[in-house]
């Protein structure tokens, strides 16, 4: 049975050694958090990988958790995504040389793995409190900063609110059925259809929450000010493994409480579209690149979405399979940003002017970032549209969303375009960018070869990937 | 026996106030006591469903007692965030923390 949270008890002790190690080093040496946190990360994946893997999905702990292959890839999504967080941290000003600021990322991430397993309405609210806290700590953690205690400040505010609307969704939805158990409340909700209504109101309320969760438009607002505002490896992580978990969230929330009810998937259909284009149409006019990507990953969360409205195995593996790339080639924008604004001392887009003759590898790390994201082969951003929108176009009525999300890519490609232009074509004031390079120090370079690799790795031998994320979507079914 | 449509009825206008009062008050403290008037209003319709329910199934006593701590660890962290963001921005009047925008 602690084989199910075999991976959650990992982060716990982890984070307990860094606690107790953490004070007894010189706050100069206290960078080596970084990577005790980045070496126990993986070394959780490793032990969790050989010893921790779950078999055919069983109730744990009283129904409160289930063991299947879904929560278990996304769990190791969410650690992928913290080692990657915690190499990026290292070097950050405010956060490398501060233990707490490692242990709320690993708080996070305990908490995000217990979303992904969750089967109950009280352990599912725990884990997205447990995930949403210190979150909003690490968003305002830079407390000498006005932007960085401003994000922090309206992510609670917006995260407080919309967890509460989802609550009151819950409670409802226990009243109706008398049970919090995920796995009973199909059942209980099942044969009555004078329920419907009810049942459409919950949803409304539910998707507030989640919504808030992978900034789904009309809940995104948060988003561009919070990732300008959060120390940027923070505002990475939100971007990535915090959405992931909400979409892991949704998948298994609507996928088994509500089979019964498909008019959702119309719902959802509207608001993948609205998200989409949104985002996409907003990002257009950016001249910040952490607002950028904020709205490019407003964007994302309506591509993943498709694959959720599909409403089949094929669509639950495609939205694994989209979050996997996501996350890595997110995490990859990101770590270049951050990198480079360490030294540049700025986030504008014109500034990056000249970057692939300061810095060829970053260069084409941004060329590989940026056209994964626009979903260009041979990159996992490709494939993992590909496959998405494959899933959409079984359904005859959800062929105007595939065209809606076939449009939209064509918008994403000119920005994403636009960024590399400033990289590639144009130079820097003066034209002496040799006289300006951008040095990357060691955790940057592990963390941002790993990434790409990962980026290209998903995008051409994507194979296994595949089968992993089926492995996990027919855990749904 | 009140029935027990009048507690969710309750809890709905609880709720609703909760929630006017988020969207409306300017004053940051006053978002948060919005926010955690609609965390009582789920409350009371936990321990209503409960209530006329199945008594011997403890799940929306449970359920409103882990409402109780989340709701302080998270009051807890709200308050912490708008003492930082008073000390950087002088105000805690939500319209006026407005650095970043577009």
């Amino acid at each position: 049975m602690l084989l199910a949270i075999l991976p959650e008890l990992l982060l716990l002790t982890l984070a307990v050694i860094l606690l107790v190690v953490e004070p007894f080093w010189k706050v100069e040496d206290r960078r080596k958090a970084g990577w005790l946190t980045f070496g126990g990360l993986l070394a959780t994946m490793a032990i969790s990988l050989l010893f921790g893997r779950p078999g055919d999905p069983q109730a744990v702990f009283g129904g409160m958790l289930r063991f299947d292959w879904f929560g278990f890839f996304f769990k190791m999504i969410f650690i992928f995504g913290a080692a990657a967080t915690s190499l990026f941290m290292m070097d950050h000003e405010k956060l490398g040389r501060r233990g707490e600021s490692y242990l709320l990322l690993l708080a996070t991430t305990m908490g995000m793995g217990l979303m992904a397993s969750s089967a109950d309405l009280v352990m599912l609210y725990l884990a997205i409190e447990t995930t949403s806290i210190p979150l909003y700590v690490l968003a305002g953690f830079m407390l000498d900063d006005k932007a960085s205690t401003e994000a922090g400040f309206k992510y609670l505010l917006f995260g407080a609110l919309t967890s509460a609307v989802m609550l009151y969704g819950f409670s409802l939805l226990f009243g109706f059925t008398g049970t919090t158990d995920l796995y009973k409340l199909a059942d209980n909700l099942g044969p009555d259809r004078n329920m419907s209504l009810m049942v459409f109101g919950v949803i409304f309320l539910l998707l507030v929450g989640l919504g808030f969760k992978v900034s789904a438009v009309p809940f995104h607002f948060w988003a561009p000010d919070v990732y300008q505002g959060a120390p940027t490896p923070v505002a990475g992580f939100l971007s990535t493994a915090s959405k992931a978990a909400g979409f892991a969230v949704l998948l298994r929330l609507f996928i088994e409480v509500f089979p019964g009810f498909a008019d959702w998937t119309t719902i959802l259909a509207v608001l993948a579209a609205i998200t989409m284009t949104v985002g996409n149409l907003l990002a257009l006019p950016q001249t910040n690149i952490k607002r950028l990507l904020a709205y490019s990953s407003i964007a994302h969360a309506g591509y993943a979405m498709i694959g959720l409205v599909a409403f089949s195995d094929l669509g639950a593996a495609s939205v694994i399979f989209y979050l996997v790339a996501y996350v890595a080639t997110n995490l990859l924008a990101f770590g270049i940003v951050m990198a480079f604004s360490r030294i540049a001392g700025s986030d504008e887009i014109k500034d990056y002017a000249g970057l692939s003759r300061r810095a060829p590898w970053l260069g084409i790390a941004m060329l590989v970032a940026f056209l994964s994201l626009a979903g260009m082969p041979p990159f996992g951003g490709f494939v993992a549209k590909v496959i998405v929108f494959a899933a959409a176009v079984q359904n005859p009525a959800l062929i105007w969303l595939v065209i809606v999300g076939i449009l939209n890519s064509i918008v994403g490609v000119y920005y994403y375009l636009n960024v590399l232009k400033y990289v590639y074509l144009y130079r820097m004031d003066g034209e002496n960018e040799e006289a300006h390079p951008i040095a990357l120090t060691r955790p940057y370079t592990i963390a941002l070869l790993v990434l790409g690799f990962a980026v290209i790795l998903l995008g051409t031998a994507f194979g296994p990937w595949f089968d992993w994320s089926t492995l996990g979507a027919l855990n749904l079914f | 026996m009140v029935p027990l449509s009048w507690y969710l009825i309750f809890a709905a206008g609880l709720f609703s106030l909760g929630l006017f009062g988020v969207l409306a008050r300017r004053n940051a403290v006053a978002i948060l006591l919005g926010v955690e008037l609609m965390l009582n209003a789920v409350n009371i319709n936990l321990a209503a469903f409960w209530r006329y329910g199945t008594i011997t199934n403890m799940a929306g006593q449970v359920f409103a007692i882990i409402v109780f701590a989340v709701a302080a660890a998270e009051v807890a962290v709200g308050l912490a965030l708008v003492i930082s963001v008073y000390r950087r921005h002088n105000t805690v009047v939500a319209d006026e923390i407005d650095m970043l925008k577009w």
